[in-house]
This record gives structure tokens, sequence and C-alpha cells, in this order.
């Protein structure tokens, strides 16, 4: 089976999910991301999740399942390219992304990840709420 | 209630049937002019189901068709397994219920993202689920 390739940029690794994930697929990326945050010693994940034109129950516990590991990894993940009729339909289905992180572009989360970065190591409150817009934020009336 | 051009049946025995029926629901969609938002709600209460069909039904199929009221065109999406069935639909349908490992989200979810729904189903006689989105 196929495997969704991980880049490393800096201490930042960089997942783009340009398939129609298979659960089987998913669960590999959970592991591998694991392995790779601990074996590069990486504190940050994006995922970019633009290319996905659906995210349900499944891929959705699979994010923050990712968030959660790589926290308890000292990593932070955020998941950053999701489509507004995804968002929705995420809401609707009752999925919140509970602990996961998002922004809009790759670029965006990649600056979040640094800047909470900065923050941690000299020794700032974490802040929680980022300024990005999360993408769950969009009006839910166009249903 | 007419049924169009027929009828277009996938088995669902593995875990790249999930995708299979997310693929022909969508292009589905697509034909019969959805818009995104709606297209996207059908695919992902599709998924759902057909994840169920092959996790707790032991496998079974979605029959996928187009059809029409007279004023709208519809996706009808049908799912059937002979796996055993539920128990407690009442149970079942509440939101974060699950009787394995999943987030409960699938059955209650599925049926807040479409317009019509039906599930026909009891112990040991397998569950077969109905679900309609009409366009707008």
């Amino acid at each position: 089976m196929d495997r969704i390739p991980i880049l490393t940029l800096g201490d930042i690794l960089l997942v783009s999910i340009q398939v129609d994930l298979e659960d089987q697929l998913a669960l590999r990326l959970q592991e591998d991301l694991s392995d790779r945050i601990v074996a590069t010693g990486a504190h940050g994940v994006v995922i970019d999740i633009s290319a996905l034109d659906i995210v349900d129950s499944f891929i959705g516990r699979m994010l923050s399942t990712i968030a959660s590991i790589s926290r308890v990894l000292d990593a932070e993940t955020v998941v950053v390219g999701m489509r507004p009729a995804v968002a929705i339909t995420l809401v609707e289905l009752g999925l919140s992304l509970k602990g996961v992180r998002t922004a809009l572009t790759v670029e965006h989360g990649l600056r979040l990840l640094r800047g909470a970065r900065a923050a941690e190591l000299i020794g700032l409150p974490d802040d929680d709420e980022p300024a990005e817009p999360a993408p769950a934020g969009e009006p839910a009336a166009a249903s | 209630m007419t049924t169009g051009d027929g009828v277009e049946v996938l088995p669902i025995v593995a875990d790249e049937d999930v995708v299979r029926v997310r693929q022909l629901v969508r292009s589905v969609a697509v034909a019969a002019k959805l818009s995104l938002i709606d297209q996207t709600k059908l695919v992902t209460a599709a998924s759902e189901l057909a994840r169920n069909t092959l996790v707790y039904g032991g496998g079974g199929r979605a029959e996928v068709s187009t059809v029409s009221n007279g004023r709208r065109t519809g996706i009808r999406v049908h799912f059937a397994d002979d796996g055993p069935g539920i128990a407690d639909l009442d149970l079942a349908m509440t939101d974060g219920y699950t009787s394995g490992s999943g987030l409960g989200l699938g059955l209650s979810g599925a049926r807040r993202l479409v317009d019509e729904f039906e599930i026909d189903t009891a112990a040991g006689a397998g569950t077969r689920i109905t679900l309609t989105k009409w366009s707008r």
C-alpha cells in the first residue's frame, strides 16, 4: 500500500494529503508521523488537507489523534487548508476537532507554529487562541 | 416518484470500497447538479454508512440512483448488509453512542446531513439504510 509522504522543514514536519484517504492509509500516517517526530525531534506538524473533498468521522478522529500523540511527543499540530464545504459538513456531522489547531493556509500554519515555539522558549504563556480565523468558524447558514 | 437512469451497485467488502462508494456518490451528485455543499454532505454521509456496512455489517453493498419527485432531482443511496443488525435503534441513533471504537457519530451524523433517512434493522436481520438528498 502507498504511504503519504512526510517532508521535513527545519524542525517542522509537513504532510500534504493528496489522495482519497483509505482508512488503513490514515492509520499508517498516524504511525509514520509518530515515528518521524521522535526520529527528527520535530516540534511542529502541519497537515495540509486542502485536497480532501470530505472529512468524515474517521478522518476527523485521525486528525485529533495525531494532534494528541504529537503533543505528548512535544510537537504541536496544525491542520491547514480545510475547504469551506468540508468545514460546514464537519460541524453539522457533530465533529468539533477538539484539541486540533487550524489555519487557513500552510504559510499561516507555519507562522503559528513558529510563534508558539518562540513563546514557549522564552516562557510566555501559550496563546491558545491564535489570531488566525479557524475555517470551522464559517457561517453555517449556507446549508 | 420515479427512479431514473438505473441503479449503480457497488459491493462493500474492503477498505477501498468505502473510497469507491464516495467517488461514485460524488460523480452522481455532480451529474445531478447538487450544490458543492450538498455534494459534500451527501458524500460524507455515504462514507459514514459505507464504513458501518463494512465494519459492523461485515460487508454488504451500496446502490446509488438518481430519483425525481417531479419538481426536484435527488440522489438516493441505499446500503444493505446481512450482519448482526441493530438491536436498540434509539440507542444507536444517539450522538456519541458507539458499540465499537468509533466516535458514535456515524448514524446520527449521517442523518443530519441528508434530507431523508430511512433505516430498517433488527437483531439478527441485517441493516438496510436509505439516504436521499434533493437538489435545491
